[in-house]
This record gives C-alpha cells, sequence and structure tokens, in this order.
C-alpha cells in the first residue's frame, strides 16, 4: 500500500509533468488506435467484397494487386462446370472517376452474383441487371455524389451509363461502387474475355483443400485462396497492416520519449528520498520497480485516456458524411489489448534508463551534503 | 597504529568492530580515517565527539555499509561488512540511521513514513502496526500518526525518525547528530528518549555528535581527530 502510495505521491507532487506524459501517451494510443482500425476496417471490408457468398478466391498467381489479375473465361467456366463448385462467380475490378470523384471503384458483375442477387435494393428491380450494355446498378452512396436518380444517364469515365438500378449495402467500397454486367466492363476496361477474380462458393467447405489443388493443377497460373488465407497474405492488406502499426508505433514511441524525459526529471528530483529508501533497507530491485510502477500508472492512464479519445474520434470519423461507409469504427479487442500491452511495454522501455540511474545511486554521496 | 580497541564491557557481546579502517576521498587525497580500531558490546551506547570532517559521519556510514573502507575490516554481528553479501539485509534487520536533519519524506505522513522500513522488509501489516503503536506510545507520537511531515514540529520530527529507525528492531541504532537541529529544551527530551528506548530494547548506540553534554551520558565517549579515535 505504502508502495503504491509512494508511487501514485510522486506523481502528484508534479502534476503538470505527470499530466503532459499522460496526455503524450494518450494521444499516440489515440493516433495508434484510430489509424490501425481504419486500416483494418478498410481491410475488413475489401475482404468482405471478395468473400460474398463464397469461401475461396481464385486469381492471378504473383500478382502485386488484384486489379492486374486476369482469370481467363475458359478458367471460370471450368471451375464453374467441377462437381465440388456450387458456384463460381467471375468479377472485374476497376477504378472509373466522375467529375469531382476522381476514384470510383467499378465492379463488374454476372447477373448471378451475390452482391447482386443479396444486396438490399432501393430502385429498380434486380432482374433487369445486365439487359443492357450501357446498365449500371449504383451504390446508394455513390448515386448520392454523382447526384444520379433511377433512370438518368451518368457520366462515368469515358461512358454514359443508364441507372437501372441503386442498391444499398453496408459495405463502403460497393456502397460508394459502380456495379456494371460483367461483359460491359470487360469491354470498358478493354478486357475482353476476362475478370480480376473469380469467388467461388463450395458444396462441401471439407473439399477446399481439393479444390485448391486441382486450381493448381489444372490452372498453374492461378491460385485459390480461401478468403481468411487470403487476407492474411495479400501483400496489399501486410502493407497497409504495417504501415498502421508503424505510423501508430511512432506516435507511441513519442510518448515514450515523453515518459523517458518525465521518469529522468523525476529521478534526479529525488535523489536524496531514494537515498533515504536505500538507508532504510529498499533493494535496488524495489527502487526500480518503484520507477517502474510510475511510469507504469502513467502508460496504464495513458493508454486509458487514449482509448477513450481514440474510440470517440472513430465515432467522430463515422458521422463524417464524406467517409460514411468506408470506416469502420468497431475496434476489434485484440487491437485494443495490443495498443494497451503496448504502451505499457513503450512506458516501461523509457523508464529504463531512470530505473538504472536510481538503481545506481549511492545514498552515502546524496545524504553527505546536508 | 592507533589501538584503542575497547573490551566490551558486562552488558553483552561485541556487536559492531572497526579493525584498522582506512578511509580517504578524492583518491586519497583527504584522509578521513587512519587505521581506525573500535568496537562496541551489544546494548552498550558509544559517543563519537570531535571537530567537524574529523570522520565521525564516515565511520558510522562504514558500519551501516553505506560505504566501504579502503582498508582494514568492519564486523556487524561478526559478519564483515565490507564483505556482507547482502548489505540489504544489512539495513534492513541490523542497523538503523537516524540524521541530523530528519531524512523524512516529506509527502508521506507520519505513519507511513515510519512503515518504510517494513514495507522494504516485507513485514507484514498486522506486525508492523502493532510495532508502529508501539513505538509512537512512547515517543508520543501516537496522536500525530495522519499527519504530514510538514505539519510536525522539528521534535516531532526526529522523533518520527527515530521510530522509523527503531522500526525492524534493529541491534544497532546508529545516529549522526540526532539532536543538532533541534533546540535545546526539544534536544534534551529527544535524547532522554533516545536513551531510554535504546536501554529498554537492548539495542547499541553508536553517535556522532558536538554536543558534550549529551555524549557524557553515554556509557563510553570515544574523542575523534586526526583520523583516530582516543578514549
Amino acid at each position: 500500500m505504502i508502495f503504491l502510495k509512494l508511487i501514485l505521491t510522486n506523481l502528484r507532487r508534479h502534476r503538470i509533468r505527470s499530466l503532459i506524459s499522460i496526455a503524450g501517451i494518450a494521444f499516440s494510443v489515440a493516433a495508434m488506435l484510430t489509424v490501425v482500425t481504419v486500416l483494418q476496417g478498410a481491410i475488413g471490408m475489401f475482404s468482405g467484397i471478395l468473400s460474398s457468398d463464397s469461401e475461396i478466391i481464385v486469381f492471378e498467381r504473383n500478382v502485386s494487386d488484384l486489379f492486374f489479375s486476369n482469370v481467363p473465361a475458359a478458367a471460370v467456366a471450368e471451375i464453374a462446370s467441377w462437381p465440388t463448385v456450387a458456384h463460381a462467380d467471375p468479377v472485374l475490378f476497376g477504378i472509373v472517376s466522375s467529375a469531382d470523384h476522381p476514384i470510383i471503384t467499378c465492379f463488374g458483375v454476372t447477373a448471378a452474383d451475390a452482391r447482386i442477387r443479396k444486396a438490399t435494393w432501393l430502385f429498380g428491380n434486380r432482374l433487369d441487371f445486365a439487359h443492357h450494355s450501357d446498365d449500371v446498378v449504383l451504390g446508394q452512396r455513390a448515386a448520392e455524389f454523382l447526384g444520379a436518380k433511377l433512370g438518368d444517364h451518368v457520366p462515368i469515365g469515358h461512358g454514359r451509363f443508364h441507372v437501372i438500378g441503386i442498391l444499398k449495402t453496408a459495405n463502403g467500397f460497393e456502397d460508394g461502387g459502380v456495379f456494371m454486367p460483367l461483359s460491359s466492363a470487360q469491354s470498358f476496361f478493354h478486357k475482353e474475355g476476362s475478370s480480376s477474380v473469380i469467388t467461388v462458393k463450395l458444396r462441401n467447405k471439407d473439399d477446399d483443400a481439393a479444390f485448391k489443388s486441382m486450381v493448381k493443377k489444372n490452372f498453374p497460373d492461378l491460385i485459390g485462396l480461401e478468403d481468411a488465407e487470403f487476407s492474411r497474405s495479400y501483400s496489399q492488406f501486410k502493407i497497409l497492416n504495417a504501415t498502421a502499426w508503424a505510423v501508430g508505433g511512432c506516435g507511441l514511441l513519442l510518448g515514450g520519449l515523453g515518459v523517458a524525459n518525465t521518469m529522468i526529471m523525476s529521478v534526479f528530483a529525488r535523489i536524496r528520498e531514494i537515498a533515504i529508501l536505500r538507508v532504510n533497507g529498499f533493494s535496488r530491485v524495489q527502487i526500480a520497480a518503484m520507477i517502474f510502477g510510475e511510469s507504469a500508472v502513467v502508460s496504464l492512464l495513458g493508454a486509458v485516456a487514449g482509448l477513450l479519445t481514440g474510440t470517440c474520434l472513430l465515432f467522430a470519423l463515422k458521422l463524417v458524411p464524406a467517409l460514411h461507409g468506408y470506416v469502420d469504427v468497431a475496434t476489434r479487442p485484440v487491437v485494443m489489448l495490443a495498443v494497451i500491452l503496448l504502451a505499457l511495454l513503450t512506458g516501461i522501455a523509457g523508464a529504463l534508463y531512470p530505473a538504472a540511474y536510481a538503481m545506481r545511486i549511492r545514498a552515502v554521496e546524496a545524504l553527505r551534503f546536508e | 597504529m592507533n589501538n584503542l580497541s575497547v573490551q566490551p564491557n558486562a552488558i553483552g557481546r561485541t556487536v559492531v568492530r572497526a579493525e584498522d579502517v582506512w578511509k580517504s576521498y578524492d583518491d586519497g587525497a583527504i584522509a578521513v580515517l587512519k587505521g581506525v580500531n573500535f568496537d562496541a558490546a551489544q546494548g552498550q551506547t558509544v559517543a563519537l565527539c570531535g571537530p567537524s570532517g574529523c570522520g565521525k559521519s564516515t565511520l558510522l556510514h562504514l558500519f551501516g555499509g553505506l560505504d566501504t573502507p579502503d582498508r582494514g575490516r568492519i564486523c556487524v554481528n561478526n559478519v564483515e561488512v565490507n564483505r556482507h553479501r547482502n548489505l540489504v539485509q544489512l539495513l534492513r534487520h541490523e542497523v538503523g540511521f537516524v540524521f541530523q536533519l530528519h531524512n523524512l519524506i516529506p509527502d508521506l505522513t507520519l505513519e507511513e513514513n515510519c512503515l518504510i522500513p517494513t514495507v522494504a522488509a516485507g513485514i507484514d501489516h498486522r506486525t508492523a502496526q502493532a510495532r508502529l503503536h508501539e513505538l509512537t506510545d512512547r515517543t508520543g507520537l501516537t496522536h500525530r500518526l495522519g499527519q504530514r511531515i510538514q505539519k510536525l514540529s522539528g521534535g516531532e520530527r526526529q522523533r518520527t525518525a527515530l521510530c522509523r529507525a527503531l522500526m525492524n528492531r534493529p541491534r544497532i541504532l546508529l545516529a549522526d547528530e540526532p539532536t543538532g537541529s533541534l533546540d535545546e529544551h526539544s534536544s534534551g527530551l529527544v535524547f532522554d528518549l533516545l536513551l531510554d528506548i535504546v536501554a529498554t530494547e537492548g539495542v547499541t548506540l553508536v553517535m556522532a555528535t558536538h554536543d558534550r553534554g549529551l555524549a557524557g551520558r553515554c556509557d563510553r565517549l570515544l574523542e575523534m581527530h586526526d583520523g583516530r579515535i582516543h578514549e
């Protein structure tokens, strides 16, 4: 109890200094939480697009980005005919632009695709999809920013398209995207006869290994991965994840330097007090524990404040209309735990030198000049 | 070599011993102790008198393991301090320090200051509280337990320091000018208490002081000058 009080007393004694350190950790934690959550949310949404009503994604082996993947129509037809496959849907990804909106994701899909079948149609009829080559269906948000209504003709890229439906989806990329009949998209993006990926649903999920082997055997240029496997191994996701943690880590490093500075000042300011504790039987380990305890309290308080700030920030981002559907603010417990652990580790790392210094304080020298 | 080793009196066995102890500072430029021999028996009260800088405090620090001699041996309870493998145990259980300035932690209460040695030694709360009340009853501080140090008088602070030094029932109390910062009246009161408690508890007191009146009340008065002890 007194040990804890010694820790808290010192933090209370220099309130402003302690608060600045806590704020430093809090801002770092908030930044990390926000960046990681937003990017992981984006990754989750992209994964969601790929895994709509499917378990396996087939795409061109060794491509850096799915936009560059080419899967021939012959492969789609053959894979769809395999007895283990319930359905295989080709999807062509493209990026188009319109006035004021330089990036709009475009999905070239068939009428049988789950994105069309299972979406909530606000306007139009899904049975009308893919009857004409200039037909498009807009996501709700895309319709809003394009100012388009059912039956309008909208300029997208170098063409004009007839809006035959507006659908609602929770996925930001789909909600802000344009759905074209696959053949129209192939023509529009000059990728006749090919798609970016095939999303495959198996009759029996246990056949996944056999399915992947068959893909490898029959189409050496293609690869089949389960959705989760794809999310883990896709280099773009890995880069995004690493970037998020690196940016957050840099923030936390700055917070850690703040803690280190506070703890160094704290030790320098009470060399005599540490000497008194030593004379009264405190071991070097106990002195170090006290210093680490102080930094742990600062880090924990900072982490809690940072989590609260970060969560508020994420909710604020969710309320920004321009980001609607693009930001998934659901913070994963594992991310929160990782952020708290990193904050604690940073605090402890920040206290390493101060603790080592405090352990080396010689009571006789500190007390000699009274 | 000074050879004024004192035979322990009838009070008890030798608990503190210095044998030909040398200590200097600034790479030998300032020689403070020049072959000091000393011993004190259990329950004995010993006063070290001498001019400032003669090495009284240095000798106390050596007895408490806070410093090491350049040469010679310091033994506490027949264990050589400068070869003591665990100086922490010495400070926790064998010796207690009282300084001229009380050296209390100002942001803690009287009670919390006194409990510091018990926290260091891992003594259970109930035992520590019982000991605390025993000592504060004797020193008249029980009604001030919850007070912060800033609100205590000089005499109360020094009595608190005395309680803290005795919390873990050390066998040796090392007091460096324990009444040096007090007025004559308070000084007398604190010293009376000090003698009373060490006598009751059988603690060996080794005290550095300039006050010959107080020193004269100890069992032995040793003069220190020129880096040596003269009884």
